[in-house]
């Protein structure tokens, strides 16, 4: 599975590191940080958080 | 036998509906049914990004104000699972009835749809001012729930913003050079649709004026005191803000050219529900310039066509707490006027006695959220959609194998936010529940340099509001409404 996000849509809502904290967190400066190829046993978490985008700015290829 | 599955509305409740249950491991066949001609698509932006996307470069190409519709949808489309490949959708065709004897849904044209299982997911539509004045398509009103909507008010917006003159005088306009007149807009109700309106209008350089009868702006979710703060905020930002006062009709003959107000609320709110126009009432109160209007005063449920099936659609599609629709009381045999029932605070156990199971998903779907009590409430936030989608779909997949209903109580916590200039807000929980504010952190004054204030009834925080505090909190704000 790979996760791509679009940074230029990305607007730093947070949802997804809620969603997926394994996948997603939100850094020091408040900016998304993610594993971009995350094990596969995480596919429901990663559609979650692409479900709680408010930008819909995650798109899970794969 | 293969089960089929009818979804009758094609917005996010629908397509996460239709997700769902794939991922609920129903095999069998699906088909959503949309009024609109759209895929599915994210509404939020249609009143922020969409609204204002190359809105400000309009008057550069004066002529061409036609919105090129497929290339406006593809912004704010859903991406499609693989697992949703096979589900059939019938858009631009309103469901007119249901049939549960027959297992049918009736759709607009004549043609018919059969289910096992029905997931009604119809969402609401916007409430219209009925009042006197100019109406319908090129009168300059406006309301905002559907792409549509959106495109006609791009085109009013754009078509206001190029005005008399060259492009030079648009750009002056826009500046706010003196002397020169910007288009006015006035923008009916202050809720957050209309805060977003307001805002996203006031950046493409309109003047702008709400009106709002009831009170500050968000009055019944924010609460008195961070109403006020973010009216000064805005005030500042140069909207205007006229409020305890009703609209009692619009000045104008085929077009808008004005809002009416009632000079006094008690007047006012007896004359909004009043008659036929009348151009003596036009003249009554004190009018408002407007070059366009936008009406952004809440939304009724799509539930007409569920009419006689015999489910409580007293606001809403009334479920209990799996989201399975629950029949409602049984209507009057003579032709007296149903009244509608009020809303109990008695838990739900009447059974479904439809034929095939339903479950109601969105906004449309009333149901009782134990996070907070049991009484049963619609809940128009943008996290809804989705989260009852998903119980509603493990509900309606179990029903129909006949397997055991999960027994773990649904408490979702409902999130929504809203961006307004250079406010973020994000909500938490629910609270306009609260009987009691706390403004936690931060100075009513200055909310863009970060606020929260935690909402709270009987003692028990029941929500949280956060304005333009950073991402980093948001798991906090959260997990201390699921303790």
């Amino acid at each position: 599975m790979r996760i791509e996000v679009d940074f230029n849509v990305c607007a730093d809502h947070g949802q997804c590191a809620i969603a997926a904290p394994v996948i997603f967190r939100i850094d020091d400066e408040g900016h998304l940080a993610f594993d971009a190829s995350p094990d596969d046993v995480l596919r429901a978490d990663a559609e979650a958080a692409a479900d709680a985008c408010p930008e819909q700015a995650i798109t899970i290829v794969g | 036998m293969t089960k089929h599955v009818a979804i009758a509305g094609a917005g996010l409740g629908g397509l996460r509906a239709a997700e769902q249950l794939r991922a609920a491991g129903h095999a069998g066949p699906i088909t959503v049914v949309g009024a609109e001609p759209y895929m599915p698509y994210n509404r939020p932006p249609l009143s922020k990004e969409l609204l204002a996307h190359e809105l400000a470069d309009a008057e550069a190409t004066p002529g061409t104000d036609a919105d090129d519709l497929v290339a406006l949808h593809q912004r704010i489309a859903f991406r499609q699972r693989p697992s949703v490949a096979d589900v059939t959708f019938r858009l631009g065709v309103p469901v007119t009835r249901v049939d549960f004897a027959a297992g049918e849904l009736a759709l607009a044209g004549g043609d018919t749809v059969r289910f096992d299982g029905l997931v009604v997911a119809t969402g609401l539509r916007p409430r219209r001012l009925n009042v006197p004045g100019p109406a319908g398509p090129g009168s300059g009103r406006h309301v905002l729930r559907t792409l549509d909507d959106c495109a006609g008010l791009r085109a009013d917006l754009r078509a206001a913003l190029a005005g008399p003159g060259t492009p030079a005088h648009a750009e002056e306009r826009r500046r706010g050079v003196s002397g020169i007149p910007r288009p006015r807009v006035v923008v009916v109700g202050a809720g957050f649709v209309g805060c977003e309106v307001a805002c996203t209008a006031l950046s493409l350089g309109c003047d702008v004026t709400v009106v709002e009868p009831a009170g500050p702006p968000m009055l019944r979710v924010l609460g008195e005191r961070l109403a006020r703060a973010v009216q000064r905020a805005h005030e500042r930002a140069g909207i205007t803000f006229v409020l305890g006062q009703a609209v009692i009709a619009y000045a104008g003959h085929d077009r808008v050219t004005g809002v009416v107000l009632a000079d006094g609320t008690d007047a006012g709110s007896a004359r909004v529900s009043g008659g036929p126009a009348s151009g003596g009432l036009a003249l009554a109160g004190t009018v408002l310039p407007a070059d366009l209007v936008v009406e952004a005063i809440g939304s009724l449920p799509n539930t007409e066509w569920l009419a006689g099936s015999g489910l409580d659609l007293t606001d809403g599609v009334l479920c209990d707490n799996t989201l399975s629709a629950v029949t409602g009381p049984r209507a009057p045999e003579t032709g007296a006027p149903v009244t509608s029932a009020p809303v109990t605070s008695a838990p739900v156990t009447r059974a479904s006695v439809t034929s095939a199971p339903v479950t109601a998903v969105g906004d449309v779907a009333r149901f009782p959220n134990p996070l907070f009590d049991d009484v049963p409430r619609r809940v128009e936030h943008w996290s809804m959609p989705t989260d009852t989608a998903r119980r509603a779909a493990a509900t309606l997949h179990a029903k129909l194998e006949g397997d055991p209903i999960d027994p773990n109580s649904f408490r979702p916590l409902p999130y929504f936010w809203s961006d307004q200039g250079d406010l973020r807000l994000q909500s938490f929980g629910s609270p306009g529940l609260a009987d009691d504010v706390v403004i936690a952190e931060g100075d009513l004054d200055e909310l863009d340099k970060g606020l929260l204030a935690t909402y709270h009834r009987a003692g028990r925080l029941v929500g949280s509001v956060a304005f333009n505090l950073p991402p980093t909190r948001y798991r906090a704000l959260r997990e201390a409404l699921l303790a």
